[in-house]
């Protein structure tokens, strides 16, 4: 990489980590009123799900990215948080409220996380199995997929016992304004794993980028990288979709924004951009909602709207090429 | 020495390539030449294992493709594909340089990055290696993707149809530099071609494909004849001896 390429890539990394950390501040100090120990605890608390959270989408959506070899699709998009809140709802209703109350939830979590993985394994092959894809129709049976998943839900839930019902909507029905405390420590977990498989394997992911055979001819086994790097997508969506409930557009938009400010290709380079953007864009922006707009929208309406536009956008430009 | 051995691929009910056996020893310049939808591009990506067999197997230096460590094939053989799309935005330094992963696996060293540098000035490229590929003209991203090719410095150099978009003075000059690549000891390039004026001026060995199957093959002066324009190409035309080599002129 040339020199002033170099230099732009770190200025890039160094701003959105600055803005990234500011907002973090922010999140943790702007009106507080009272005993401050009591309000850094229980704002730590949600940063830290919120950093869980920001971290997971965007190196899940990065990833996601690069092994379908386009940059519209995301996992949310594809429909994989909802099929976590079909299975989150199938098991209440399978086990019923007592048997599901007590379950630890981290344990119940860690089975939801593996058959999440073969679930969506399963849908991947569907989907971008054999050697040449029709992107479109992939995009539609994505969508078609997330909403057949969010309607056979919302039919369990409707049909399910009331008293079952309250017992998940306590689980599934998490937000930004409300975190499980319990799963914290699993989904950070689940990340800092994720990332210590995904690191050693990040130069072998920047010659994917070049599509499934010329990597093939440089010498990468893509089958098992895309298998492993799957697997790992997986995993990481269930962990973010477990506290915070489905974020359709968020990936899709911190992930572009990344791939425009940077100007190199290396998932060394991007990933760090694009977990800073989602970091700040997840923490600044829900301070900025709760103290300066006192709870007037949910954040995840925003994010949505402009992810939406963004998606929009992204869509309409790929068509016209 | 790559071996194919019976290799078959069908697409449904479709035979693309049909009992092929070839067996290339090293060095020279190969040159595959067939009318369009002849199996040519399939039987390049089943030497390079991008594509599985219907049956068959292929062995480059002893080793069968279809079981043989992905990284060990790609410092022996080398692939450069017709279609030259990438979604991410490349720069031709960056394009280029992942020629060199088969080698040190993403930890570029010093000898890494002089051969890319080698192999971008080969191309004639040397004022555009900062320019993203997106920014290119379509034979200009060609030589790109043939630097790359070049970097890999593979024993067996695959390239299909690599003059597509190039003028005559690029394709000129690619063919002189294949012709190069394939007289160092032990580099062995098979191109596909489409022009038989360039295969009889460049290629030491050409092997004539139709409907799948192999149908001639040999010397430039042996295969290119008259009955094979009017056999395989279905055109009339003259072939004549220009300076010991055969030049192909179809009537207009």
């Amino acid at each position: 990489m040339p020199p002033e390429r170099v230099r732009s890539v770190r200025l890039v990394t160094v701003a959105v980590t600055l803005l990234a950390g500011l907002s973090m501040i922010a999140f943790m100090t702007v009106g507080v009123r009272g005993s401050w120990s009591f309000v850094l605890a229980h704002r730590g608390v949600r940063l830290a799900a919120l950093i869980t959270v920001a971290y997971a989408i965007a190196l899940s959506t990065v990833l996601f990215q690069t092994l379908t070899g386009n940059r519209i699709l995301t996992p949310a998009v594809m429909g994989f948080d909802a099929l976590f809140l079909l299975l989150q709802t199938t098991l209440v209703a399978a086990l019923g409220s007592a048997g599901a109350v007590a379950i630890d939830p981290r344990l119940l979590f860690s089975v939801e996380c593996l058959v999440m993985v073969g679930l969506s394994g399963l849908l991947f092959r569907l989907l971008f199995r054999g050697e040449d894809r029709n992107l479109p129709l992939v995009v539609l049976s994505g969508l078609l997929f997330g909403a057949l998943f969010r309607s056979l839900s919302s039919f369990l839930q409707r049909v399910m016992d009331p008293n079952d019902f309250l017992v998940l909507q306590g689980r599934a029905f998490a937000s930004f304004n409300v975190v499980d405390p319990a799963l914290i420590g699993v989904a950070a977990l689940l990340a800092v794993m994720a990332t210590i498989i995904v690191l050693p394997r990040l130069s072998e992911l920047d010659v994917l980028v070049l599509g499934r055979q010329r990597a093939t001819g440089l010498g990468v086994d893509t089958t098992r990288l895309s298998a492993i790097v799957f697997a790992l997508v997986a995993i990481l969506v269930s962990a973010s979709t477990a506290l915070v409930g489905p974020t359709t557009f968020f990936g899709l938009l911190v992930a572009n924004l990344a791939y425009l400010l940077v100007p190199s290709a290396r998932h060394a380079s991007v990933l760090p951009v694009a977990v800073g953007l989602a970091v700040m864009t997840l923490v600044g922006g829900q301070m900025l909602l709760e103290r300066l707009l006192g709870f007037g929208t949910a954040l995840s309406i925003v994010i949505d709207f402009v992810g939406g536009i963004t998606f929009l956008l992204i869509l309409f430009r790929a068509g016209r090429r | 020495m790559i071996e194919i051995d019976k290799i078959c691929k069908r697409y449904g009910e479709t035979v693309v390539v049909d009992n092929v056996s070839l067996a290339i020893p090293r060095g020279g310049v190969i040159g595959i030449v067939g009318p369009n939808g002849a199996g040519k591009s399939t039987l390049l990506s089943l030497t390079s294992r991008l594509i599985k067999p219907t049956s068959g197997a292929i062995r480059v230096d002893g080793l069968d493709v279809s079981k043989a460590p992905n990284r060990d094939l790609a410092r022996r053989l080398s692939v450069m594909r017709q279609e030259n799309h990438v979604a991410a935005r490349l720069t031709v330094g960056d394009l280029v340089a992942f020629g060199r992963f088969p080698h040190n696996r993403g930890r570029p060293t010093r000898e890494d990055a002089e051969r890319v540098k080698a192999a971008i000035d080969f191309v004639g490229m040397e004022t555009m290696a900062d320019r993203f590929l997106d920014q290119l003209s379509g034979g200009q991203r060609q030589r790109a993707f043939v630097a790359m090719a070049l970097a890999q410095d593979a024993d067996y150099a695959l390239f299909d149809e690599p003059l597509n978009n190039l003028d005559i003075h690029h394709a000129v000059s690619m063919m002189r530099l294949f012709r190069r690549m394939g007289d160092q000891p032990g580099k062995t390039v098979i191109v596909v071609l489409h022009d038989l004026n360039v295969a009889a001026a460049y290629a030491d060995r050409v092997v004539v494909m139709q409907a799948g199957r192999v149908v001639s093959d040999g010397r430039p002066t042996e295969v290119i004849t008259r009955t094979l324009l009017s056999d395989v190409f279905r055109v009339e035309g003259d072939v004549m001896e220009i300076d010991g080599r055969r030049v192909v002129n179809v009537a207009p």
